[in-house]
């Protein structure tokens, strides 16, 4: 589904990896460590195109992402959900408009789509915050909203950076959780943590390989919880 | 086509994704505005020009003036004679004499009313009318010359040709105006465009992270600015159509500035402004958004 093979990646006229080779099968799941700084940002923006590798070759859906174009990799972020550490929203619009704004630039009207955005907003147990506006929310409320964005449009693929970062163990716990429902619907997920107590609850609940990457390589790739 | 449509009808949700306020608004409604306001005047004054100079060349190409410098005795034969020679010349539709009173009234500004005519050495007018085609100006001073030694034609070239081509000049001055205000805002809206799109950067980022297209993030900027600068033009030439109403209306004694004004159909002319402006601002905020999306790629 997503597969880096022998990547690199400069960084300031560094190298903050090499010969990095990952694959994320359909319906995996996979947590990304590594101490700050190691590079885990950049190898999840490398999945989802955000950025192109300096050598080596990122393949999404069978599609090498260095030769895509703009509007093809504006497809391909519609089939890969994200949600970033410092959850970016457009704060002049509500959190509902937010969270449908994928359907929204994708031309889906929003008419067709009230039913399964409120059931959506219900899931995160953001139903009654629907009309606030994102400076309003909570840490944990913006991240489930967040979380709400990134698969409103039923994405294959969900790509988390540090999505527990800014919240407390109780509120871990349930975006943990919702991953985890994700992954049992079938989606491929990739969250990129350094809260190992997080990596270790999800032990009980779902089949997880961590990547652990460190000294410009991924060390213990495959290592089973 | 599709393009055009989708501007023009929108899309309610996609209009949302770009924050409403912020000073680029503003510049944008107060640049088309202030611009095709201009226009109106400009456009005013080029039309006026052209009238004028048209006139001009028309009225004063077909009027000429046959002085007759002689003695007092001598002034009725040779102004007989000279009525004779311009009737038989072909091309000149019509000669009389002017009377006393007309020549006196050609002299009242200077004299006054009162003036004794017959006491000044004033010599005798004969006002000339050209036909369709005109009549030989040199040929007819010749045989003037010859025949009537006291006659001086006066065909107005000298002094017709300078101030035809005042006018023409004028009225290429407000063409350039026009040009020059089409092209000052332009650039004004394409450095609010661009002000605009690096103050939404964080917008822009949000958008592509969630599967927007390029086409997408630029036709939001495109017709919020489109709009705004069709919005602000159209208040621009309200105010810029009562202004040229509110002229002094063409007169004689006010010559030329009083009759900067529209004429009949020219009154609809200015309405061209607002969509002009609006595809002025849609091709700067198309160019500006591209670049700098590029850029941001």
């Amino acid at each position: 589904m997503i597969e880096l093979e022998d990547v690199g990646y400069n960084y300031g006229g560094g190298e903050l990896f090499s010969n990095l080779s990952v694959q994320l099968a359909p319906g995996s799941f996979h947590f990304l460590t590594g101490p700050s700084g190691a590079g885990k940002t950049t190898l999840l923006k490398l999945c989802y195109g955000a950025l192109t590798p300096t050598t080596g070759h990122v393949r999404a859906f069978n599609m090498d992402v260095k030769g895509l174009d703009r509007d093809q990799m504006a497809f391909l972020r519609r089939r890969v959900g994200v949600v970033h550490q410092d959850c970016r929203f457009l704060d002049h619009l509500p959190v509902v408009e937010n969270i449908a704004l994928p359907l929204t630039v994708s031309g889906r009207g929003l008419q067709d789509e009230q039913a399964n955005l409120a059931e959506l907003m219900n899931w995160v147990g953001l139903s009654d915050r629907m009309n606030a506006l994102p400076p309003e929310l909570s840490g944990g409320e913006r991240q489930r909203a967040a979380l709400a964005r990134a698969v409103i449009l039923s994405p294959e693929v969900i790509i988390a950076d540090e999505p527990t970062g800014n919240v407390d163990w109780e509120m871990s716990q349930r975006l943990l959780r919702l991953l985890v429902e994700l992954n049992h619907m079938g989606k491929t997920i990739l969250v990129a943590t350094h809260d190992l107590p997080l990596i270790r609850a999800a032990k009980n609940q779902v089949q997880a390989r961590v990547l652990r990457l460190s000294n410009r390589r991924i060390i213990s790739a495959g290592a089973d919880l | 086509m599709n393009a055009l449509k989708q501007l023009i009808l929108g899309d309610a949700q996609a209009d949302r994704v770009v924050p409403p306020s912020g000073f680029t608004a503003h510049l944008t409604l107060f640049v088309s505005g202030a611009m095709a306001f201009l226009c109106v005047f400009a456009l005013a004054l080029s039309m006026a020009s052209g009238r004028v100079a048209h006139r001009w060349s028309e009225e004063l190409a077909r009027a000429a003036t046959l002085r007759i410098n002689a003695p007092a005795e001598q002034r009725a034969a040779q102004t007989e004679a000279a009525l004779a020679i311009l009737r038989q010349t072909p091309g000149v539709a019509n000669a009389r004499a002017l009377s006393d009173d007309e020549q006196a009234a050609l002299l009242a500004p200077w004299f006054g009313a009162d003036i004794p005519l017959d006491t000044l050495p004033v010599p005798q007018l004969i006002e000339v009318t050209e036909g369709d085609p005109g009549y030989d100006a040199q040929g007819l001073r010749l045989r003037l010359q010859a025949e009537v030694p006291g006659a001086v034609l006066d065909d107005h070239t000298r002094w017709r040709r300078p101030l035809v081509e005042a006018a023409i000049a004028l009225r290429r001055l407000g063409v350039v105006s026009i040009l020059l205000i089409g092209g000052a805002m332009a650039a004004m809206i394409t450095l609010a465009a661009n002000a605009a799109l690096a103050a939404n950067a964080q917008v822009i980022e949000v958008l592509r992270l969630v599967g927007a297209q390029d086409h997408y993030i630029a036709q939001a900027f495109v017709r919020r600015f489109t709009l705004r600068a069709l919005s602000g033009a159209a208040v621009g030439v309200v105010l810029g159509l009562i202004g040229v109403w509110l002229m002094p209306e063409a007169s004689a004694e006010g010559g030329f500035l009083t009759g900067l004004s529209f004429q009949s159909w020219g009154w609809l002319l200015p309405l061209v402004i607002p969509p002009l402006a609006a595809l002025v601002a849609f091709a700067a905020t198309t160019r500006a958004a591209r670049k700098r999306l590029g850029e941001l790629a």
